[in-house]
């Protein structure tokens, strides 16, 4: 009897610790979708030719529905909250049935579209380019798409999204990573990213900074400016010297950090409780803080910022292009633009968009449109072998290289 | 006919669950192992198939890596000493001196806690150690404040997570200790503190370790709870999520693993050495 106890005791265990499995691995999905939350970015395309695919002509009659695969936030259709709905009148308006995928990197978007499933993908630079290189994207014929004429002209015919003049999808917003700190505790306010480098800083233990290897071209623009002697004129583009400068940079934060935040929930939260009171963050964060009556400010220093922009793209062997062409026109129409750009605070990139927000200082806040504000930002990218500022006398540090590096950052 | 063969009968019977062991188990270890020795492209992050230790290589060499592993078995080690600390007086309560109603009542309140997500505790924790969190307000009159996230938190949450895993066993080991031998143990004039050191403890330890076994594994894995109020610090845990997510350098990710995997073999072994695996 006893035996027969104790073993059923092991099945409750066994049981018990599968369940536990399957939770944790919910988990991190989650946490995946929150990391991936703001990728983004931009590369040159110097050192490849993309694959002959071709292009779309004219636009035929609508298939009876469309595979969407994009970011957390991108394609609500009011499950989540039912006044956020822009996939409804698109399906009420062309008759294309949407199913919806969302995905939490770019990498995952990346072999998701390999599946050839989707028909439409809302690609960040660190994936747009790859799926242009694998051939897995098309062209996008943008005379076929009325609202792309409206799009701001400084987001068309960009690093990220065209080969050769040729645009490879259509711009959906952008944004910037900014440096946010707590009125109260933190006097004078903050002017530069000096304040989140800096080895004896007074906030010391209460500084946050972002969890990707991606962050370290933060440091790296920080070099840019605090030490032009080692000659970095990207942070994307760096040689082992100009990577081990930013690594030390980093090291010394990391002796600062109170922790680093992929989800920006969690941001949020360690900055209303004080665990973080400066550090990099995204304007929806400082929204959201505000709005619980945090007090925290943000500003975009006078050096510049990473940043994101992403870019609809359409999959080279869609089975319902047309459906596809009529979604890339519909996220980029005024109304759609300003109600995603709101939803996951970020500058539309329709500047019509602008008229048609709830909130009507959204524009100035997120500074659409502003053709200087955007120049300040260097777009997340790729770090690749081939340097992205066009030296070829020297082997650059690719992402895989940063991961570790990042790895050996936090320690 | 299957009355007849019992070859037959016992072939189909145990057929579906070898596939699984092999197959969805160890043919899953066996694609990590083989993963690990493949390489990858750095642009299209395409798997390249080409035999290379590369991957173990980089693990070993690269000093933060040994960094990682040490801190991670020492959380796993601290989370264990912690949890079987707690759970030996909860266990021995339970089995010895509550009476039966009680005793069933007392394993379906260990058993609680694991109704609740895993996230919703670890999220709890959180809150209660941060600045303004319930740690602090306790800790605030003895005039000091809340560790704060990092290791320390890391340990206390994972402690408190597997804490069930530890109990259940030890409970079920000091159930089938009979207590003749405790009476006979008082008869010889023994004290309880010397019962205890010299007739349950030595009784009880290959229960302990059957149950170190769940909290020492389970917390070698996690990197969920590390990420959450962990502050700034990393497992080995992270390192594969890292690379999975990240970097999508699936055969590194898989290098990484395999660490854990060796460690919890060299654990079982040492634990088959106790009799602690008829324990669980």
């Amino acid at each position: 009897m006893r035996r027969v106890q104790t073993l059923a005791g092991a099945c409750v265990l066994a049981l018990v610790v599968a369940a536990c499995g399957t939770t944790s691995e919910s988990g991190g999905n989650g946490d995946g979708g929150g990391a991936g939350g703001g990728g983004g970015g931009a590369t040159t395309g110097a050192g490849f030719t993309p694959p002959d695919v071709p292009m779309k002509k004219e636009l035929g009659p609508m298939e009876d529905q469309i595979n969407i695969l994009a970011w957390p936030g991108y394609a609500e259709d009011g499950t989540n909250d039912p006044t956020v709905d822009w996939v409804t009148p698109f399906e009420k308006q062309t008759g294309c049935q949407a199913n919806v995928k969302y995905f939490g990197t770019s990498d995952e978007a990346v072999n998701l579209m390999k599946t050839g499933e989707y028909d439409v993908v809302s690609a960040s630079g660190d994936a747009s380019l790859r799926l242009i290189a694998s051939g897995d994207v098309a062209p996008v014929n943008t005379d076929l798409i009325p609202n792309y004429a409206d799009v701001y002209d400084f987001l068309k015919d960009r690093d990220w999204n065209s080969v050769g003049g040729q645009m490879y999808g259509v711009p959906h917003g952008y944004g910037a990573n900014l440096l946010m700190w707590r009125t109260d505790v933190v006097k004078p306010a903050p002017q530069s990213w000096e304040a989140v480098f800096e080895a004896d800083s007074p906030y010391a233990g209460k500084i946050t900074a972002y969890d990707s290897p991606i962050y370290i071209a933060d440091a790296a623009l920080y070099l840019m400016n605090s030490q032009p002697d080692l000659g970095i004129k990207n942070p994307y583009a760096l040689d082992e010297k100009q990577l081990a400068a930013a690594v030390d940079v980093l090291t010394t934060q990391r002796e600062n950090i109170s922790e680093y935040w992929s989800d920006y929930l969690k941001e949020v939260q360690a900055f209303t409780t004080g665990d973080s009171v400066l550090g990099t963050t995204w304007q929806v964060i400082v929204n959201v803080a505000q709005d619980e009556k945090v007090p925290v400010d943000a500003v975009l220093p006078p050096e510049g910022s990473t940043g994101w922009s992403d870019t609809w793209m359409v999959a080279a062997d869609s089975q319902h292009s047309n459906c596809a062409y009529a979604w890339l026109d519909h996220i980029i129409s005024p109304k759609a633009n300003a109600a995603v750009a709101e939803y996951f605070g970020e500058s539309p990139a329709n500047g019509k968009a602008c008229a048609l927000t709830v909130d009507k200082g959204f524009c100035d806040t997120y500074h659409a449109g502003d053709a200087d504000y955007a120049a300040k930002l260097w777009y997340w990218t790729t770090p690749i072998e081939q340097c992205l500022d066009g030296r070829t006398d020297v082997q650059c540090t690719d992402y895989g290289r940063w991961t570790q590096a990042w790895t050996e950052v936090k320690g | 006919m299957l009355h007849r063969n019992p070859r037959l009968r016992l072939g189909l019977l145990l057929t579906p669950p070898v596939l699984w062991l092999g197959v969805a188990y160890l043919g899953a270890l066996g694609a990590l192992f083989l993963t690990s020795l493949w390489g990858q492209n750095s642009f299209t992050g395409e798997i390249e198939r080409t035999w290379t230790l590369d991957n173990f290589r980089t693990l070993f060499t690269v000093e933060v890596y040994r960094t990682i592993t040490v801190r991670t078995l020492l959380v796993a080690g601290l989370v264990t000493v912690v949890d079987a600390l707690i759970a030996f007086p909860i266990a021995l309560y339970m089995a010895k001196v509550a009476r039966p109603w009680a005793q069933r009542w007392l394993v379906i309140a260990v058993l609680m806690p694991l109704w609740a997500s895993y996230l919703v505790k670890a999220y709890a924790w959180r809150g209660m150690l941060s600045e303004e969190g319930l740690v602090a307000w306790v800790a605030a009159p003895f005039g000091l404040g809340s560790p704060g996230y990092g290791l320390p938190a890391t340990i206390v949450t994972l402690a408190y997570l597997w804490l069930p895993y530890m109990i259940l066993p030890i409970y079920a080991g000091l159930e089938r200790l009979p207590d003749s031998l405790l009476e006979a143990s008082a008869d010889l004039g023994a004290g309880t503190a010397h019962t205890l050191r010299r007739v349950v403890l030595p009784m009880a330890f290959p229960a302990v370790v059957a149950g170190s076994i769940f909290t020492f594994s389970l917390s070698m894995g996690d990197y969920i709870a590390v990420r959450i109020v962990g502050g700034a610090s990393q497992l080995l845990g992270n390192v594969v999520y890292d690379n999975v997510g990240a970097a999508n350098n699936l055969p590194f990710a898989a290098a990484v693993a395999t660490v854990p995997v060796v460690v919890m073999l060299a654990y079982l072994a040492a634990a088959r050495r106790t009799g602690a695996l008829e324990n669980l």
